[in-house]
């Protein structure tokens, strides 16, 4: 972890310009499409197609931002994408966190063999149980409401995640829970009073991916959720696409409004992400 | 005597109290893991059962299945629409993913230097792959718009010609390669964690030795990475297989050349109402993918370097 095992070598000064000169040249290209998304957002029709082509608009119309709340639908799109997001990740982080425990401090016969189900079900595609899992939502009348998205959050919340914690967990010493059970600790306090206090990071790195990805989920919103009224940005701003009338300055500021979150969410949280990365064991 | 006495009264109770210990933590630890197992249990493994037994039926919702016996993989062989999202997909798997895991390596060994504001480049290249899949899509839609696309203004201001980019079916794919590699930066952050677990002691040991930067890289850095390399060869098979997004935008044109093989099960599952004969592609699907995934681990040996082999 220090800052010498990070890096490989140390260059003479010709060379490092030459790695500025590119990675800048690189971080232009990547840079761009934002940009344009960006700009596009706030230009009239007019403006966006116009050749040779208005890099920075003049003026900024801001309207195209305010159209999105009162021409189309994206409060309902937001407070639904909010409200799923919110719902489906208590229940990841809490269950993951109770399995992953489970897992990782307690020893039962037959444990490691359910815990190679865990990881093989990270290889099954979801289209394998796509059909019977839809079936069983519509019997259950779940069709076109947010339970689909969120009920099954609350059960074990998905095989990474719980891998993901299982790993941090087993580097918390043991002498933790004998010290507690010589105390007269249950299992259910070890858990909730020492583990969870000293898993933050990883808590916390698991709902930020977990936000991340239930945010910007498509498929799952496009099966489950039919009406305007229901729809998420994701397939709200898919839906309006299909609408001939959407017009595409007002898809772009559709579509910078649904990135915007994500970015910020990223700048708060970078050191999640990373450490995310690292706890998937990729490390050993 | 009153010693044996002692420790057979001893011993029988040390071990009662033992087993009742390890049964109530055996107790605990399937109820910790009852969240899990029971998600397992309604939402994977029924529904894995199930969908084998759809797979055999003609079922539309509406009605009660019809048992078909193997009739829907039949008709799957004799389906052009199945081979060519078939073939699609193989072709995002043999282009978009080799090209994809190169560019992410050698982003991530670019900026895997000790410099200055090294921090800045990383954030800025990971960020394209933070945003929503649609607002990806609808965003590159727009810049390979055929007419006002700023990809084709730019060719145009530099004399080059404009291309047709996602309106011709040869050159849709190309397209989707390109915006795909934008988004390069999760593989890049998975390989610059790689790249940050190599001991800096055995470069230092290469350059003892009289190793150039060009040697070393080959000779340690890219046999130390090979672990990561085939951890983000597996995921990538599996997300290639998965592509979904691009296509339904593009409704699967033009002529067919970005019906991807979940879009084609999807139309078939939710716009045709055709669930059992869905569900027998999503079992192909997952054949084909663990058969790539077992031929992947097989060649392991002839590429992969493990640290435990190392040691020996």
């Amino acid at each position: 972890m220090t800052s010498s095992n990070l890096d490989t070598h140390l260059h003479r000064p010709a060379i490092s310009w030459i790695i500025y000169l590119i990675a800048i040249l690189l971080s232009v290209t990547f840079l761009f499409p934002l940009f344009w998304m960006a700009t596009t957002s706030l230009k009239t029709m007019e403006q966006a197609y116009a050749f040779p082509p208005i890099w920075l608009p003049k003026p900024v119309r801001w309207d195209n931002y305010v159209k999105l709340f009162t021409e189309l639908p994206f409060l309902t799109f937001t407070i639904n994408s909010v409200l799923i997001t919110v719902l489906n990740t208590v229940g990841v982080v809490f269950t993951s966190a109770l399995v992953a425990f489970g897992f990782s401090r307690l020893r039962a016969p037959g444990r490691n063999f359910l815990f190679i189900v865990v990881i093989s079900t990270i290889m099954l595609p979801a289209q394998v149980i796509l059909v019977p899992t839809f079936i069983l939502f519509k019997y259950l009348k779940w069709i076109n409401t947010i339970l689909p998205l969120v009920v099954p959050a609350y059960f074990g919340g998905g095989a990474f995640n719980i891998f993901l914690l299982r790993q941090f967990f087993t580097t918390i010493p043991f002498e933790y829970d004998e010290a507690a059970i010589m105390d007269g600790a249950g299992w259910f306090t070890i858990f909730w009073s020492i583990m969870l206090p000293l898993s933050k990071p990883a808590l916390a790195t698991v709902a930020v991916l977990n936000i991340v990805a239930v945010w910007t989920d498509f498929f799952g919103p496009l099966i489950y959720l039919n009406d305007l009224s229901k729809m998420t940005l994701a397939v709200g701003l898919a839906f309006l696409r299909g609408q001939h009338s959407t017009v595409l300055t007002l898809l772009m500021a559709g579509s910078m409004f649904a990135t915007l979150p994500v970015l910020i969410i990223f700048f708060l949280a970078q050191r999640y992400f990373v450490e995310g990365i690292q706890l998937s064991g990729l490390k050993g | 005597m009153s010693v044996t006495n002692a420790i057979s009264e001893t011993v029988p109770s040390l071990h009662r109290k033992g087993l009742s210990r390890r049964r109530k933590e055996a107790i605990a630890c399937y109820l910790f893991i009852m969240p899990w197992l029971l998600g397992f249990i309604i939402f994977v493994f029924a529904p894995m059962v199930a969908s084998a037994f759809l797979s055999l039926t003609q079922f539309s919702v509406m009605s009660p299945p019809e048992w078909v016996g193997g009739a829907n993989y039949v008709k799957m062989v004799h389906t052009p629409l199945f081979w060519q999202s078939l073939r699609n997909t193989l072709f995002m798997v043999a282009l978009d993913l080799p090209l994809g895991l190169l560019a992410s390596l050698s982003a991530a060994v670019l900026l895997n230097q000790k410099l200055r504001g090294i921090n800045i480049f990383r954030t800025i290249f990971y960020l394209p792959a933070l945003i929503p899949a649609i607002a990806n899509v609808l965003l590159w839609v727009w810049i390979f718009d055929k007419d006002s696309g700023i990809l084709n203004v730019f060719l145009k201001l530099i004399g080059l010609a404009p291309q047709p980019w996602l309106t011709d079916p040869q050159w849709a794919k190309p397209s989707l390669i390109i915006m795909n590699l934008w988004g390069l930066g999760s593989a890049m952050l998975i390989y610059l964690a790689g790249l940050k677990g190599i001991p800096s002691e055995l470069h230092e040991a290469g350059k003892i030795d009289g190793a150039t930067p060009w040697q070393a890289f080959w000779k340690i850095t890219i046999p130390l990475l090979t672990p990561t390399i085939l951890f983000q060869l597996v995921i990538g098979v599996i997300f290639e297989f998965q592509i979904f997004t691009q296509g339904y935008i593009l409704g699967g044109g033009p002529n067919f050349s970005t019906t991807f093989y979940v879009l084609e099960l999807f139309n078939n599952a939710f716009r045709y109402l055709k669930m059992g004969y869905a569900s027998a592609m999503a079992w192909v699907l997952f054949g084909i993918t663990l058969i790539i995934t077992l031929l992947v681990f097989r060649s392991t040996p002839y590429w992969v370097h493990y640290e435990a082999e190392r040691q020996r």
